[in-house]
């Protein structure tokens, strides 16, 4: 039986009917039609799917639609400032060669844009550790580890200056 | 998916009415239930999913040790600076399940309905004497895993908090299986007092004790009182993961890992 589902995506209100089996993957792709979030595995093992759930990170491939009903989305579209400029984390995987066909990006940088959220100072071994959720067959991950350090030293700095300017 | 309905319940007593409808089932975290429906391997009627039910989430302090609700996800018991001061083991054993975004969403009540046979908190509930609360009773939780994926819940029976005692010492090693992270063999080890408990998940169908380690460690509480004490291969684990014989082995090794580590 169809179902209205009513979330906030990236700051918008969206409301849509759905199955009850729909999976917040589809909804955000097909019923939103923001196919940033990528399918890699379908079967909880890749984070190629990873959105932030209400701050926190989730595999939307292993997620209803339902189950998020109310809550606040935000994907990889949501990032970017509204002129367009990356988010301190993107530019971070641009410049330090953080990915190369990128089909794992979109994961990748919301699984690291959670990860600096829950703590500031990250180490090597946490980065790696807290990406475990998230495979890259094409890079061998150095230098996502890396684009994931400097992203969460921008983010950082973006952070103590909006306090200073405060 | 085959299709079905959905209920998000906002008492208990909902809950247990939505759930007797025939084929009805439980939504927790999902994290294994909706793999599982992908799959099509099974075929619910109606979920009743228990994130809107009150009373079943958080950790609060009881007398001599923890009550942790049932819908309480694994990130926040990780977190949780009370687990963190009270049973470190405990926050030490969530944190290592799965990864961050599994974390995020399964759940304590999700984890031990479901019983699989390398999962890491049965080791918690069995070494920790444990006792469950359902919407009905109280079940001990000696008495609660009854094997592979089998539990003494009844048809319909909802778990809604699990209180864990306090040890004086405690710690849970495990031998992680590299890919999905869930227990080859993970290790329990707690003391109570002059009492030691041993409890073993991944290595069985089911979580076990060990009485021989846990004389061993009662009379003397250190590592090298296991030395040349080890559980018999039979009836243990075999996949292309690890053998049975090496299942044998890592018990030894991750208890007495895990006795190092509780100091
Ligand atoms: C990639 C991946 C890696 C994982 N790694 C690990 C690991 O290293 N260690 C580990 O232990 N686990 C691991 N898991 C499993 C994870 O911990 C799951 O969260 C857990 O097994 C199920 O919890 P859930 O809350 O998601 O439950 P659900 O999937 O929602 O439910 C599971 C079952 O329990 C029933 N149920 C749920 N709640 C209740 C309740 N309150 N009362 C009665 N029945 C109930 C449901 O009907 C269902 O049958 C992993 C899972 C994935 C996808
Ligand atoms: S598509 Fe969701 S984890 Fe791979
Ligand atoms: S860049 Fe290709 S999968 Fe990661």
């Amino acid at each position: 039986m169809p179902c209205t589902v009513t979330m906030t995506v990236n700051g918008k209100t969206v409301s849509r009917e759905v199955e009850e089996r729909t999976l917040l993957v589809t909804f955000l792709r097909e019923h939103v039609g923001l196919t940033g979030t990528h399918v890699g595995c379908d079967t909880s093992q890749c984070g190629a799917c990873v959105v932030h759930v209400d701050g926190r990170s989730v595999k939307s491939c292993a997620t209803l639609a339902l189950q998020v009903d109310g809550a606040t989305v935000t994907t990889i579209e949501g990032l970017a400032a509204a002129d367009g400029a990356l988010h301190p984390m993107q530019a971070a995987f641009r410049e330090h060669h953080g990915l190369q066909c990128g089909f794992c990006t979109p994961g990748m940088v919301m699984s690291a844009v959670d990860l600096v959220n829950s703590n500031p100072s990250l180490s090597e071994q946490d980065i790696r550790e807290g990406l475990e959720g998230n495979i890259c067959r094409c890079t061998g991950y150095h230098n996502i580890v890396k684009a994931v350090q400097a992203g969460a030293e921008a983010m950082n700095a973006d952070q103590a200056a909006k306090i200073a300017a405060e | 998916m085959y299709a079905f309905s959905y209920q998000r319940p906002t008492s208990l007593a909902e809950a247990v009415a939505a759930i007797q409808a025939d084929e009805a089932k439980l939504l927790s975290g999902g994290q294994t239930l909706l793999p599982t429906l992908k799959q099509r391997l099974a075929q619910p009627s109606v979920l009743v999913d228990l994130s809107a039910v009150p009373d079943m989430k958080g950790v609060a302090a009881v007398d001599g040790g923890l009550t942790v609700g049932a819908f309480t996800r694994h990130a926040e018991v990780a977190h949780s600076d009370l687990v963190k001061a009270t049973i470190p083991a405990l926050a030490h054993l969530a944190e290592g399940i799965g990864d961050r975004q599994v974390r995020n969403m399964g759940t304590l009540g999700g984890s031990i309905a479901n019983a699989d046979p390398s999962a890491d908190y049965p080791s918690a509930v069995v070494a920790l004497k444990a006792t469950l609360t359902t919407d009905r009773r109280a079940i001990a939780g000696d008495d609660f895993f009854t094997g592979m994926f089998e539990t003494a819940l009844e048809p319909g029976e909802i778990v809604t908090s699990v209180r864990f005692a306090t040890p004086d010492k405690a710690a849970y090693a495990k031998f992680r299986n590299p890919a999905s992270r869930y227990a080859i063999v993970g290790v329990f080890v707690a003391k109570f007092g002059a009492e030691v408990r041993v409890a073993v998940t991944g290595a069985a169908g089911s979580v076990f004790r060990v009485p021989a380690f846990e004389a061993a460690l009662a009379a003397n509480f250190k590592a090298e009182a296991l030395n040349g004490l080890s559980v018999s291969a039979d009836d243990l684990n075999a996949d292309l993961h690890a053998s049975a014989d090496y299942r044998a082995h890592l018990v030894t090794v991750m208890a007495k890992r895990a006795v190092e580590a509780a100091g």
